[in-house]
């Protein structure tokens, strides 16, 4: 039960920083790749930023038997860089400049009734199902 | 309310400080990583793992409950059959490259950089070069 809830309000709290942040809004995306054109590099810093962040609680977290919940930490072990990895990535990069969204604010946008939000994330769920149908 | 103005450095780092205490807290109190895509991608193929819809509830609610403060950026004024199209077709690949290359700008982004893990640099700055090429053919292309 303390899980359940310490996940809907961490879901929440990433919720709200993506909207404080400008990352929901998809020409904020758009101007921070337009390196070429009309660069806005403000969104560096939710990258930056959120990054220390979460490497200090990180730090906390490596010190620890056993979560705050009781339960078992999950760190992921795979360091491979393979083709699923470069190529995966590239086409995530490719969408996401598309439409100025990636998955966490599409999701937000999506709550906040965005129909084209909506729409991408119908798509963005349709893209994983083919990509899991084509194995690996 | 926030209004077109808000993207400045220090609301980006703002938003940025609880993007990173979200990330650290689903560590602290779920030992998870907070990897939107790869939450999402599991829990709509039947995960039966509360947390990852509780967190994905989450960030929906957020959305939800923002409405009122944020106005027409995250609701679409005008939206065209153009950006459907756009959307379909950057859903699918954004659904489809994520679900491959096992995460996204939270899992390989945030939570990768901060495990100083090399295989999510690689990601990131593929994923950025990737972005970064598209936006600029669509300048070129006039579809900015």
């Amino acid at each position: 039960m303390v899980a359940i809830a310490a996940a809907l309000a961490m879901g929440l709290l990433f919720g709200v920083g993506l909207i404080i942040s400008g990352m929901t809004d998809p020409a904020n995306v758009k101007g921070f790749l337009d390196v070429f054109g009309q660069w806005r590099p403000q969104l560096m810093a939710v990258l930056g930023v959120g990054m220390m962040v979460t490497w200090l609680l990180y730090v906390l977290a490596r010190r620890m038997t056993r979560t705050l919940a009781g339960t078992q930490f999950h760190w992921p072990h795979s360091t491979a860089i393979d083709k699923p990895l470069v190529l995966g990535a590239a086409l995530f990069g490719a969408g996401w400049a598309l439409a100025g969204y990636c998955p966490g604010p599409a999701l937000v946008a999506a709550g906040a009734l965005n129909p084209v939000a909506m729409v991408f994330v119908v798509a963005m769920l349709a893209g994983g199902l083919i990509q899991r149908a084509m194995g690996k | 309310m926030l209004d077109a103005a808000w993207i400045s450095w220090r609301n980006a780092a703002t938003g940025g400080a609880l993007i990173g205490l979200a990330s650290g807290g689903l560590m602290l109190f779920n030992g998870r990583i907070a990897g939107i895509s790869g939450i999402f991608h599991r829990a709509v193929e039947g995960s039966r793992e509360g947390w990852r819809w509780a967190f994905l509830l989450g960030l929906v609610a957020s959305g939800l409950g923002m409405r009122t403060f944020v106005a027409a950026e995250i609701i679409a004024s005008n939206p065209t059959l153009y950006s459907y199209l756009t959307a379909i077709a950057a859903g699918l690949l954004v659904g489809f490259g994520t679900r491959m290359g096992s995460g996204c700008t939270s899992g390989h982004g945030i939570c990768g950089q901060a495990r100083l893990s090399l295989r999510s640099l690689v990601a990131v700055l593929v994923f950025l070069a990737s972005g970064i090429a598209v936006t600029a053919v669509m300048r070129l292309t006039g579809t900015l």
